[in-house]
């Protein structure tokens, strides 16, 4: 069944296209910034921008850092808000669980192949941020350096960075969590999808206000950017620590509500 | 294996609010029958279809798929089960080889070696051997209607629950689908039939539920309900004769033919004594259509306001 759904996943263009859309951005900066050799300064811009014409090894970091708050989410939600809605809106899903699939089956499947397409997704835009680094600015074989100005070898940086990847994927699974959690309520995809965008949105802006500052710490956007803090040396590991449980609280209780919701719904699509 | 139950439900119902969708059904289908389950629009046909497939879960009531509680059993059941639901449902830009592929991958049963057989077989059953890797976006409705009752057929399941398989086909692809069905029944398949189209049903069923707003009004064997009423139909150029010739035995009387209580032979011998022209003689047998109509009441889709038709 997981097979099946990563098939499913995997051979539609629709996927392919999300994922090449999702690098195009990353993509276009670096080229204008190798013209122009004009990068943000220090502090302004998405992180490790700044750094990039100095060391290029940075630029799978700058890449992710770039689509993070905006698109990769939105290429996230588009993907898991189709998992379940897409099958009811197309009338696949009635069978699916004739065939039977077993509801349970279907939901943990479908819940794989959208982690799978995070964790893919993710890889992609670092690896084509890899590319485009060594291939349009210098590349210090020595390492970077530090957020906090030290300096790291290649191998503390290559670590770090996939640690990096690491956090940016569990992020997105929390988008995903909410994303299929909308997918088991409705029939239209399109509703589930902007459902999503809606909570990552109200988050992103309540954030910002001094007067939500009490619910600061539980939005699931606050420490999407702690990855930052992976380059810092010493590593500042509190707001990754934080950041990992809060996305593993939210995705737990949404993917159980998902269940609790899809395992006890009439089919009527 | 004739006469064992294959879909029995128990006083099933449905309620979306106050709206009874399907209000206390006792469904009876036996291994061996082509059962036509007719309903207008909106009777609750799909609801009831669906809940037999464990879709959608019944409000009280119970459900017995080939001797087993469903939704409980429905890993057990349901790969001996085909099913077409409310039309055909696939993956656009996948071909129907793909589609089915993929469909017989998502359940248990069937090793994989023979996957690829067993899809070749029904794409074959269905007449669609030879549609290639277009994909199914492409397809016309008649050809996504095979591909559905492809796809049901993919287990050579024991029981086949077809909502309206034919719609959508020209008259030869009917005639092909009901050949199929009754190939496959001949084979030991027992078929249940949901339809509106009273013809198709009267032509393949051999057993007849009614369903009305919800509630079944009628269930029987079709042989029963079209059975001889016992009165003869005349077929004469002069019907007010046959009134004259045998006052107080006809029934009724049209420009040419009248129906009068009797059998054929003795109803004939009486006319011809008496001179009375007969160009046709037959039994009388209500129509599947008439027995529905006695049975069931107006369009379900007719709303009207509270108090003009009280609840039946």
């Amino acid at each position: 069944m997981i097979a099946v759904e990563l098939r499913k996943l995997f051979r539609r263009p629709r996927t392919w296209v999300t994922i090449a859309l999702l690098n195009a951005l990353p993509v276009l900066v670096a080229v204008l910034i190798a013209l122009t050799d004009l990068a943000p300064r220090p502090g302004e811009g998405p992180a490790f921008l700044s750094a990039v014409l100095t060391n290029g090894t940075l630029y799978p970091l700058a890449a992710l850092a770039i689509v993070l708050p905006l698109f990769l989410p939105i290429a996230v939600a588009l993907i898991a808000g189709d998992a379940v809605a897409g099958e009811a809106q197309a009338g696949t899903l009635r069978y699916l669980l004739v065939r039977p699939a077993g509801r349970t089956r279907l939901l943990v499947a479908k819940l794989v192949s959208v982690f799978a397409f995070v964790l893919v997704t993710v890889l992609v835009v670092a690896g084509v941020g890899y590319l485009v680094g060594q291939l349009l600015f210098d590349v210090q074989p020595l390492g970077g350096t530090a957020l906090s100005g030290t300096v790291l070898t290649s191998r503390e940086l290559a670590g770090r960075t996939v640690l990096a990847i690491g956090y940016v994927t569990f992020s997105m699974l929390g988008v995903a969590a909410f994303a299929l959690f909308f997918s088991t309520l409705t029939d239209s995809p399109l509703a589930a999808m902007l459902g999503a965008l809606a909570v990552l949105i109200a988050s992103s802006l309540l954030f910002t206000l001094d007067a939500a500052s009490a619910i600061a710490p539980y939005l699931p956007t606050r420490y999407w950017l702690a990855f930052v803090d992976l380059f810092r040396d010493p590593v500042l590991w509190r707001d990754v620590v934080r950041g990992l449980g809060l996305q593993a609280v939210y995705v737990g209780v949404l993917l159980a509500a998902a269940w609790a919701n899809f395992a006890t719904k009439d089919i009527t699509s | 294996m004739t006469g064992e139950p294959m879909i029995t439900t128990q006083d099933l119902a449905k309620w979306y609010g106050q709206l009874r969708a399907v209000d206390g059904i006792d469904l009876d289908v036996r291994a061996g029958d082509v059962y036509g389950f007719l309903g207008a629009n909106g009777s609750g046909k799909t609801t009831t279809v669906r809940m037999l497939l464990g879709l959608v879960l019944p409000t009280s009531g119970s459900v017995q798929l080939l001797g087993e509680r469903m939704p409980r059993a429905a890993r057990r059941v349901l790969p001996r089960v085909g099913a077409l639901i409310e039309g055909p449902a696939h993956h656009g830009h996948l071909s129907g080889r793909a589609n089915l592929t993929l469909l017989d991958a998502a359940g248990p049963g069937g090793s994989r070696r023979t996957r690829r057989t067993r899809v070749d077989t029904v794409l074959e059953q269905v007449g669609l051997s030879g549609v290639g890797r277009r994909p199914v976006k492409v397809y016309s409705l008649g050809m996504r209607q095979r591909l559905g009752l492809a796809g049901a057929l993919l287990r050579r399941p024991e029981l086949l629950v077809l909502d309206e398989p034919t719609n959508g086909l020209d008259p030869q692809g009917i005639h092909e689908i009901r050949d199929l069905l009754l190939e496959l029944h001949r084979g030991g398949t027992t078929v249940f039939l949901s339809s509106h189209l009273l013809a198709e049903v009267e032509q393949l069923c051999t057993r007849v539920g009614v369903l009305d707003r919800g509630r079944l009004v009628l269930q029987d064997d079709l042989a029963t309900l079209t059975a001889p009423t016992g009165a003869t139909v005349v077929e004469t150029p002069d019907p007010e004769r046959v009134r004259a010739v045998l006052d107080g035995r006809v029934v009724s009387v049209d420009a040419v033919r009248a129906v009068v209580r009797g059998d054929p032979a003795e109803v004939n011998a009486v006319l011809v004594a008496a001179g009375v022209p007969v160009t046709g003689l037959a039994l009388q047998r209500p129509t599947l259509e008439e027995v529905v109509l006695a049975a069931a009441g107006t369009s379900a889709d007719r709303v009207d306001a509270p108090g003009e038709r009280s609840r039946r």
